[in-house]
């Protein structure tokens, strides 16, 4: 390989590398926001039927 | 053999930031420590926020916006309520923004959860829009 592909190759590399590394450190608001609910609906018991007792039988049933 | 490290970093740090797109790690003890303890504080909150003597504040906390709702002698206890809640909402936002290797995103963490609290604040609570309060 010559020196100079081989420069360009590495600025190339630099380039995307550094590209990356932009998207990893962009605060991801999307997945947060789904944290935060998660909390919130644990800090708040707001889960639908989380505590409610699990339903009896259907009283109709046949023996 | 320069060149070749650098192409394994770069493989590195293409799976970083594809591992860093789903979700948020939530799950640390710290974490679920704290959410314990507000789970538990939440049951004394309830009746102070139905009351409107304390409100959701647009910076993640919870604050007295009415002391006139609370009686006299409950005054100390309902500060220290608030401010053992807002320590702990404090070192939530901090612990998730360090289990996720980004202890900068701090600020963004509590922005986001000002706006979920409340978004879900139940009918008849306080929130803080703009700079004033709200009844929901």
């Amino acid at each position: 390989m010559s020196p100079s592909l081989r420069n360009v190759l590495l600025a190339g590399l630099v380039l995307a590398a550094s590209a990356c590394v932009t998207i990893n450190i962009y605060f991801p608001a999307a997945a947060a926001e789904k944290a935060a609910d998660r909390i919130i609906e644990e800090v708040w018991q707001l889960r639908e039927g989380a505590n409610a007792p699990a339903q009896p039988a259907a009283e109709g049933s046949k023996p | 053999m320069k060149f070749i490290s650098f192409i394994g970093a770069f493989l590195l740090a293409l799976s970083l930031s594809a591992s860093a797109q789903g979700n948020l790690e939530i799950d640390s003890p710290a974490i679920g420590a704290l959410q314990r303890s507000m789970q538990q504080r939440h049951t004394q909150l309830a009746p102070l926020y139905t009351s409107g003597a304390v409100g959701l504040a647009a910076d993640g906390t919870v604050a007295l916006r009415d002391a006139s709702l609370v009686p006299l002698p409950q005054r100390g206890p309902v500060a220290a309520l608030i401010a053992a809640e807002n320590a702990d909402r404090g070192a939530l936002y901090r612990e998730i923004a360090r289990a996720n290797g980004h202890p900068e995103w701090e600020a963004d963490v509590r922005k986001t959860f000002a706006q979920r609290w409340a978004d879900r604040a139940q009918a008849g609570w306080w929130v803080q829009k703009d700079g004033s309060w709200v009844k929901k």
